[in-house]
This record gives C-alpha cells, structure tokens and sequence, in this order.
C-alpha cells in the first residue's frame, strides 16, 4: 500500500489536497495510507519549503500547490 | 485611462442612484464604486503579467541565492527577494526553516521575512494608481529599511539563540555547499508561463477580494463621514503621540496590503500626516497576532517579543521622521 504524506500547517489548500489525493485513489480502488502531517520539523527534514507539498514513499513528488488530476493518478 | 472609473462612478452614484454630489453619502458611495471598479481591474492586469514574468523564480531560488552571501549584501537582498516574492502567510514557517536548515542567519531570513508582507508588486502598483509617486517611493524605500534594519538588529544580538532548540540545531548543522546543488529548474515555454499565471491570478484574487472590499468600504466610509478638520485638529503632526497611537491601533486590525491601500488613500487625501499614515498601515500588515503565533512554532516567546516590540519602535520613528521631514 502506498503511504502518502501530504505536509502542511493545516492550510485550506492542505486540506484540499488531502482530500482531491483520496477521492481520485478511491476512484480508481487503489488503497492509501494517507496522513496529514502539520508538524514544522517534519516539513524541514524533507526539506520543503512551500506547502501544501506531498510525500509519496518518502519522497517528496510535489510542492506549492494543490496537484492536478494527472499528476495524482501518476503516483498511485 | 483611469479616469473612466471615476465617470463610471459618476454616473452610477448620481445619476443611477440619484445620490448628491458632495453629500456625505454621495461621496462615500462613490468612492467605494470608484476604487472597487478600479482596483479589480488593475489587480487582473497586474497580477497576470507580474505573474508571467516571476514564473520562474521560486522560493529555492531565493535561498540558494542567499545562502552563502556576503552578510550586508544578505540582509539587502534578503529584503529586496523579501519584496518580489509573494507568498502565504501560511507558508511563512516552511520558508523560515528552509531558510535556516540551509544555513542562513536568522537576520537575513527575518529581513526576508519582515518585507514581504509590506511590499509586493500588486501593493505598489496600486499605490502608484492610487497616491502617485512619491508616497510609493516613501512606502517603498521605508519597508525596505525596516527589513534590512531589523535583520541586522536580530543579528547583532544573536537572535539563533532565541529559535526553538529544533530548528537552532539545524542552523548550526547546516551544509551551505549542499544547498546549492540543488537548484535546477528547467526552461519554462510560453504555455507553462501562462498556465502559471492563470493559477496565480486566481489564487491571489480569491485571497484578497474581501480585503479590497473591506478597505474600500472603511476608506468610503472615512472619505465620506470623517470631516477633513477633525483629523487636522486632532491627528495633525503636532501631536507627538498620534504616530505611536496609529501604531497600536494597527495591531490588533489585521489586512494585508491590497485592503490597507485604499484606507490609506483617503486617510491622505483627508489631510492625515503622511508619516501617521503609514505608522498606521504598515502596522496593520506587518505586526499581526496570527501570523505571531505561527512564528511560535519556531521561536521562543522572547524572541517573538523583541521582533514586535523592534516593529513597533521602527514604524513610529519612521513616522515621527517623515512626519517632520514632510512638515519642515
């Protein structure tokens, strides 16, 4: 199962992006882990600096914005 | 070109509502019909071809380019980036530890920092539509010093100290030759410009549309209701203490800048001191209760405290000397 982290301070763009991440994954029946992570310490140890920013595996895939529709379905 | 506003508030305030020219409700309804109309429109343009031109500088760029820097070159340029990147206060603590984790001083990131609320091309622009030149350049140049002032401040007496342990550790673990390895951003095309432009001008006109009309209707309601000579007899530059009082005043109001401007505008224009005015706005954007408790996250209470009480302190002298300044 994928773990996805979406990283920010509790935005309204950061909410979004946790939700558009879920209903596109429940669309197309693939299980995620999804965690909302608000902690200023964890954004900094994946060395992000805009938010809303998103961790796929451990790895950030985005940052800055709430992604599009393609580039979420690239990551599940 | 913009006086078409003004006719089209003419002739929506006196002769679609039949309002008085010169009457109190008059003026103020067509003050709010005159800067709404003009202000939307000019946020558009703006927004849209800054936004085409800025698509590809982003906050990593800022920071490599400033890790690393001479100090004195930092704390100017720290401001100056601080001015031409926009970006949400939500964002504000991100931006703050990568700044810091990427080694560089606290100074430097808080005149980052401290400008960036102040200044933004959509605040000067609509200055120079709204209050011409000079007082632009005035707004400008004083932001600017304030940043850079407290950065060096915050410098001078070792403001890392004052960091939450977390985020002090990672300045002083910090690799500056890593950082700067990591800035590769491809070529844009012209789509991709667009495509950011677009975002952008959505993005920053569905934060700001309720400050503009909240600072136009308290500007409305100043340039019709507030008699020119109340202020004069009241607020002048005479009184001493009117700048520390627009100061505090402008604390617990929070806009930011595109809602600030319109106030600013008739405050002027109703004869308020030019330093008073700006203690006043630059209060209101920059010195604001949520924004502080964000910096909490990264700061210890003490620290949070210098840096209001340094604000508070530079908007009043920079009020009291432009006000002398204006007036001698």
């Amino acid at each position: 199962m994928k773990q996805i982290k979406v990283l920010g301070s509790g935005c309204a763009k950061c909410v979004k992006t946790a939700a558009v991440i879920q209903a596109i994954a429940d669309e197309h029946g693939v299980p995620v882990n999804l965690v909302k992570e608000t902690s200023a310490e964890v954004m900094m140890n994946y060395g992000v600096m805009s938010t809303p920013a998103v961790v796929v595996d451990e790895v950030v895939v985005h940052s800055g914005s709430i992604p599009d529709r393609k580039k979420v379905e690239s990551w599940l | 070109m913009l006086s078409i506003f003004t006719d089209l508030a003419d002739w929506m305030a006196y002769t679609l509502f039949g309002l008085l020219p010169g009457s109190k409700l008059g003026g103020a309804v067509h003050f709010f019909i005159e800067d709404t109309t003009k202000i939307f429109f000019l946020l558009v343009l703006m927004i849209y071809f800054i936004a085409l031109i800025r698509a590809s500088l982003n906050i990593e760029k800022v920071r490599d380019y400033l890790a690393g820097k001479n100090r004195f070159i930092g704390y100017f340029m720290g401001s100056i980036f601080g001015a031409i990147t926009p970006f949400c206060s939500c964002s504000s603590i991100p931006v703050f530890l990568g700044f810091t984790s990427g080694g560089i001083p606290v100074g430097i990131t808080m005149a980052f920092l401290l400008t960036s609320p102040l200044i933004n091309e959509v605040a000067v622009l609509l200055l120079l539509s709204l209050v011409g030149w000079e007082i632009t350049l005035a707004y400008v140049l004083v932001g600017l010093a304030i940043g850079i002032a407290g950065g060096m401040f915050l410098d001078l007496i070792h403001a890392e100290r004052l960091l939450q342990p977390f985020a002090l550790k990672a300045y002083q673990s910090a690799n500056p030759a890593t950082v700067a390895e990591r800035a590769n951003t491809p070529k844009l095309t012209a789509k991709e410009r667009h495509d950011f432009a677009k975002h952008e001008l959505l993005d920053i006109l569905s934060r700001v549309w309720k400050w503009v009309f909240i600072g136009v209707g308290l500007g409305a309601a100043l340039h019709g209701y507030v008699p020119v000579e109340w202020i004069e007899t009241n607020l002048g530059s005479g009184q001493w203490w009117s700048v520390p009082m627009a100061v505090l005043l402008g604390i617990p109001l929070y806009s930011n800048a595109t809602g600030v401007i319109p106030v600013m505008e008739s405050l002027i224009t109703k004869g308020l001191p030019i330093g008073t005015t700006l203690a006043f706005c630059m209060s209101t954007v920059a010195a604001s209760f949520p924004e502080f408790i964000l910096l909490k996250q990264v700061m210890t209470w003490k620290l949070l405290a210098i840096i209001l009480a340094l604000l508070l302190f530079s908007f009043t002298v920079m009020g009291w000397s432009l006000n002398a300044v204006s007036f001698s």
